[in-house]
């Protein structure tokens, strides 16, 4: 068994769910997503026995591009997030009800089958396509099943696809260029490749353009909010808990070792940078009465966080910035689920006409406490170890670095808890709200899981990571 | 040669067959034949060993042009398959039709597989006299007549013009073959009036292909002309014009100046640019295909620059073009069957009231644009990637950004077709157009997943 297995179940799963029946779509696209976590699980054990579970092969002779899936800890890693976030998606969708729902549903597996091709391909080539692959399903899915009005929603929905194309393009020519000098598009060979420093600055500057767009790092993140609010929950969980990840993870694939003498020669500048991301998404979250906004604007300072750890170019870095990626995963998807939770009951994103509801639903007020402390990273779960192990790896490299960065806690902790109070406590509303049901307090129960678990017994997961990131190294040094 | 004589046939054998009363089996004898002709021409590739040469190397078949006549024979068969449909109206005047378009196709093979540039002239010649008939071939409809008298006329010039410049290159070459012609043109002692003559021949070619500054006929022809006629025109004439080009400045030129390179890299430029801010303001989609239609040219100039190693790489990007054409064309022709015009707004809902023909022409706008993992994007890649190697920067990084513009305006009939809802219905058409922009796609697709059945063609 290879990792080649995971995307046909994925896509095949897609055709199936398409062809399947309107009733019949949701569960189908759930019994797939299922059977993929349970096949990345076995690929998961296969790798951790010693067995291979690599796929090579000859796709286009002239120019030279390979079938090339390496499954190493941190494309595993990165592939569990996905195939675990799909299902708890397409899980907590049911309650709503969509048009055309065979259609939707297809598309979700769709996007997770070119999201896992994203972290497995170690073709250049391949993974470009694989990386705008991913961009097709999003667009539609916000574009047809958004909130809000029409007419803006396709502006911010077009925004959106040109802006990301747009910088996908040039990573594109960087890998043409790439092509040039190494003959080859494979991972390995792109490693070796010996780039004058001029040269590494600019394919350096192009891959991050692209990123810089995805993450998005401040100045290139115009399009994030406006997305997130207009895309459905399921969409906005997607992009944030898993979409957002593929920049990330880029830079360490692709990014930093391909061009390591220009990571180190500016580390400097987009440490900053991305650390100005932190401080810049906090104070717009601190202004947000809009809750969906409020979770993008919060997501924003995380992930310019997990960049300023990736940029400090270290194992700390990259091991903090790789157990953030999957904690923030988790625990986005589940506060995006809890802002759906709310808008179906209240019918409203605003946080000064929610209130009151602790008193109404005790399950769900818990369940949203552990996932704000969470998000803000209280020792003793998932985040905190990633926020820590970052902040850690950035006050090796300038202690200012992680005096400022750790702004985002306090900051963080300020927004949230303030956001939790507003919508949370106070006088009861007049408004009724039911507290939630089975099938939403699975979802939550699993989240809130994962999230405690990993966060007194992170150990696995580094176990299964280091070895990649150390690999990753030295090509670095 | 044997292409050629089967097409030539076929044609004579459909107006026989009208002659003697079996009108009701010209398409499928059409089809059959065409399919039989394609075989013929793909399996060259296997038995052919060098080029071979006909008629005191009057013609010269050689890879490329068999690939290339493939290609077109490839295109012809959507084309005819849609005739029995879109002429189901005129049954009277069918035979003409297809005859003519077979005709058409023969001038076509002409032009990629010419060794003498008497028998250049004559392709094109057959070529630009049956698309004048086709533009014009709606008499009641005045938009049409239009068509057809201002391609004629741009037409008749820019005819004049490769004349002229045909004489010239015969002036100072002294012949009109294109062996000798290349050993003049590689030589340094050549007159003068050679290049001019490669001028003016360009000229006229930039014409044919709808290439800026000489392509205002362009959008007026599109839309005038029956849609038919405007999806033969912008799929299979315009490969067809390339192809050609390609080969006639590969066979008589070796070795450019640096000013016929910037005049190529400028035409290039322009085509992309005025063709993508151009269709940015349309409304109608015909119109907005012209302009589209223009930018692709211009990339597919591109490809000029890389002469004599661009071969694989034109091919792959015309047939990418063209399959992505057909298929877009196909809808086209099928929602606005009963319309005046072809507005935009036609297209409202397509996405729910029928499906299939949404996703097909989704399909195809997105190859057009460069999306992967449609042949489109591979066809630009490859292209692109090519230039970087020959250190044409600027050029790819404007047409990087002409890739990016023209999303938007391919955006637009995507969104027309799932954002807006129509009350009308849609109107009751043949399943043939279904079928052509299904098959169209599929082979889009195929090519796209398996780029090395093109590409090893040329090598």
């Amino acid at each position: 068994m290879n990792v080649s297995l995971l995307l046909v179940i994925l896509l095949a799963g897609a055709l199936i769910t398409y062809f399947s029946s309107e009733k019949l779509a949701r569960q189908v696209a759930l019994f797939v997503s299922l059977v993929a976590f349970v096949a990345t699980g076995v690929l998961l054990s296969q790798f951790q026995s010693g067995v291979s579970v690599d796929v090579m092969a000859q796709w286009i002779s002239k120019p030279n591009i390979s079938f090339y899936l390496k499954a190493d800890g941190l494309s595993l890693a990165l592939t569990l997030l996905t195939t675990a976030v799909t299902p708890l998606v397409i899980f907590s969708s049911f309650g709503n009800s969509f048009q055309n729902k065979r259609t939707l549903y297809a598309l979700i597996l769709f996007m997770a089958f070119a999201m896992t091709g994203t972290f497995l391909a170690a073709d250049g080539f391949l993974y470009y396509i694989f990386w705008e692959l991913s961009l097709i399903p999003i667009y539609f899915i916000g574009l047809l099943w958004g909130n809000g009005d029409a007419e803006l929603r396709k502006q911010t929905m077009i925004r959106f696809f040109i802006y990301t194309f747009a910088g996908s393009l040039f990573m594109l020519v960087a890998f043409i260029f790439l092509y040039q000098k190494a003959g080859s598009f494979l991972l390995e060979d792109l490693y070796a490749l010996n780039l004058t420093s001029s040269e590494q600055f600019w394919v350096f500057l192009a891959f991050f353009l692209a990123y810089a767009i995805k993450i998005p790092i401040v100045p290139f993140h115009s399009w994030q909010a406006d997305t997130y609010q207009s895309n459905p929950a399921l969409g906005t969980m997607l992009l944030s808990g898993v979409m957002l990840k593929m920049a990330l993870f880029s830079l360490i694939r692709w990014q930093i070792p391909i061009a390591p003498d220009a990571a180190a020669e500016y580390k400097n500048f987009f440490i900053v940078l991305s650390i100005i991301g932190v401080i810049y998404g906090s104070i717009l979250a601190l202004r947000q009465d809009n809750l969906k906004k409020l979770l993008a604007y919060s997501s924003l300072a995380h992930v310019g966080l997990i960049a300023a750890g990736t940029y400090t170019l270290t194992l700390d870095g990259f091991r903090g910035a790789v157990l953030q990626m999957l904690a923030h995963g988790f625990v986005i998807v589940g506060l995006f689920f809890a802002a759906e939770i709310i808008e179906r009951r209240f019918g409203t994103q605003k946080i000064s006409e929610m209130g009151g509801i602790r008193s109404q639903a005790v399950w769900f007020t818990s369940v949203f406490m552990i996932l704000t402390v969470a998000s803000v990273g209280l020792p003793g779960t998932f985040n905190f170890v990633g926020e820590f192990t970052l902040l850690y790896s950035l006050s090796q490299i300038n202690i200012w670095y992680a005096i400022i960065g750790g702004t985002t806690i306090i900051l963080g902790a300020f927004y949230m808890l303030r956001m939790f109070q507003h919508s949370m406590l106070g006088e009861t509303n007049t408004k009724v709200f039911a507290d939630i049901n089975i099938q939403e307090k699975v979802v939550f129960v699993i989240i809130v899981a994962v999230l405690i678990l990993f966060g007194l017994y992170p150990k696995c997961l580094n176990d299964l990571i280091v070895p990649a990131l150390e690999e990753t190294l030295k090509h670095i040094k | 040669m044997n292409t050629l004589i089967a097409i030539g046939s076929l044609g004579i054998l459909v107006l026989l067959l009208e002659i003697f009363g079996a009108r009701k089996t010209i398409i499928p004898v059409t089809i059959i034949g065409l399919l039989a002709t394609l075989g013929i021409s793909l399996g060259g590739f296997s038995t052919e060993s060098g080029p071979a040469s006909f008629f005191n190397n009057m013609i010269v078949e050689d890879k490329y042009s068999m690939g290339f006549s493939s290609l077109f024979i490839l295109l012809t068969i959507f084309i005819v398959l849609m005739s029995a449909d879109f002429y189901n109206k005129e049954q009277k005047k069918l035979p003409d039709y297809i005859t003519v378009k077979l005709l058409l196709l023969f001038g076509g093979v002409a032009m990629v597989s010419f060794g003498n540039l008497a028998t250049y002239f004559v392709g094109i010649e057959i070529l630009s006299v049956s698309l004048y008939v086709l533009a014009a071939s709606k008499p009641e409809n005045i938009k049409s007549n239009e068509a057809g008298m201002k391609y004629f006329l741009m037409g008749a010039f820019a005819s004049g013009f490769l004349l002229f410049g045909i004489a010239l290159i015969y002036g100072a070459t002294g012949s009109f073959d294109m062996e000798v012609i290349h050993q003049a043109g590689m030589s340094a002692g050549v007159e003068d009036w050679f290049y001019i003559g490669v001028a003016m021949v360009s000229v006229a070619m930039f014409f044919k292909i709808a290439a800026a500054p000489f392509h205002l006929w362009a959008p007026d022809v599109y839309q005038g002309s029956p849609t038919l006629t405007t999806a033969l025109m912008s799929t299979l004439a315009k490969v067809i014009a390339i192809g050609g080009f390609y080969r006639l400045l590969n066979g008589m030129y070796g070795n450019f100046s640096d000013g016929f390179i910037t005049t190529i890299i400028v035409v290039a430029i322009l085509s992309m640019t005025i063709g993508n801010i151009m269709a940015l303001r349309q409304d109608n989609v015909k119109r907005m295909l012209a302009y589209s239609g223009i930018s692709h040219a211009g990339f597919m100039l591109m490809a000029l620059l890389a002469i004599p190693n661009g071969a694989g790489n034109l091919l792959y990007y015309a047939t990418a073009y063209a399959l992505a054409g057909i298929a877009a064309f196909a809808v086209i022709i099928a929602v606005t069957k009963n319309k005046d015009d072809e507005n935009i707004i036609s297209f409202n809902g397509l996405g729910k009231k029928n499906p299939v023909m949404a996703l097909t022409l989704t399909l195809a706008l997105l190859s057009m644009a460069g999306i992967p993992i449609l042949a489109g994007f591979f066809g630009k890649v490859f292209l692109f990637g090519q230039m970087l190697e020959m250190g044409y920067t600027t050029l790819v990084i404007i047409a990087v950004v002409n890739s990016i513009i023209s999303l938007g305006y391919y955006f637009k009939l995507i969104l027309a077709m799932y954002t807006k809802s129509s009350t009308e219905e849609m109107p009751a058409t043949s399943s043939i157009y279904t079928v052509v922009a299904v098959i169209a796609t599929i082979i889009n697709l195929a090519i796209g997943l398996f780029p090395d059945f093109i590409l090893t063609m040329m090598a």
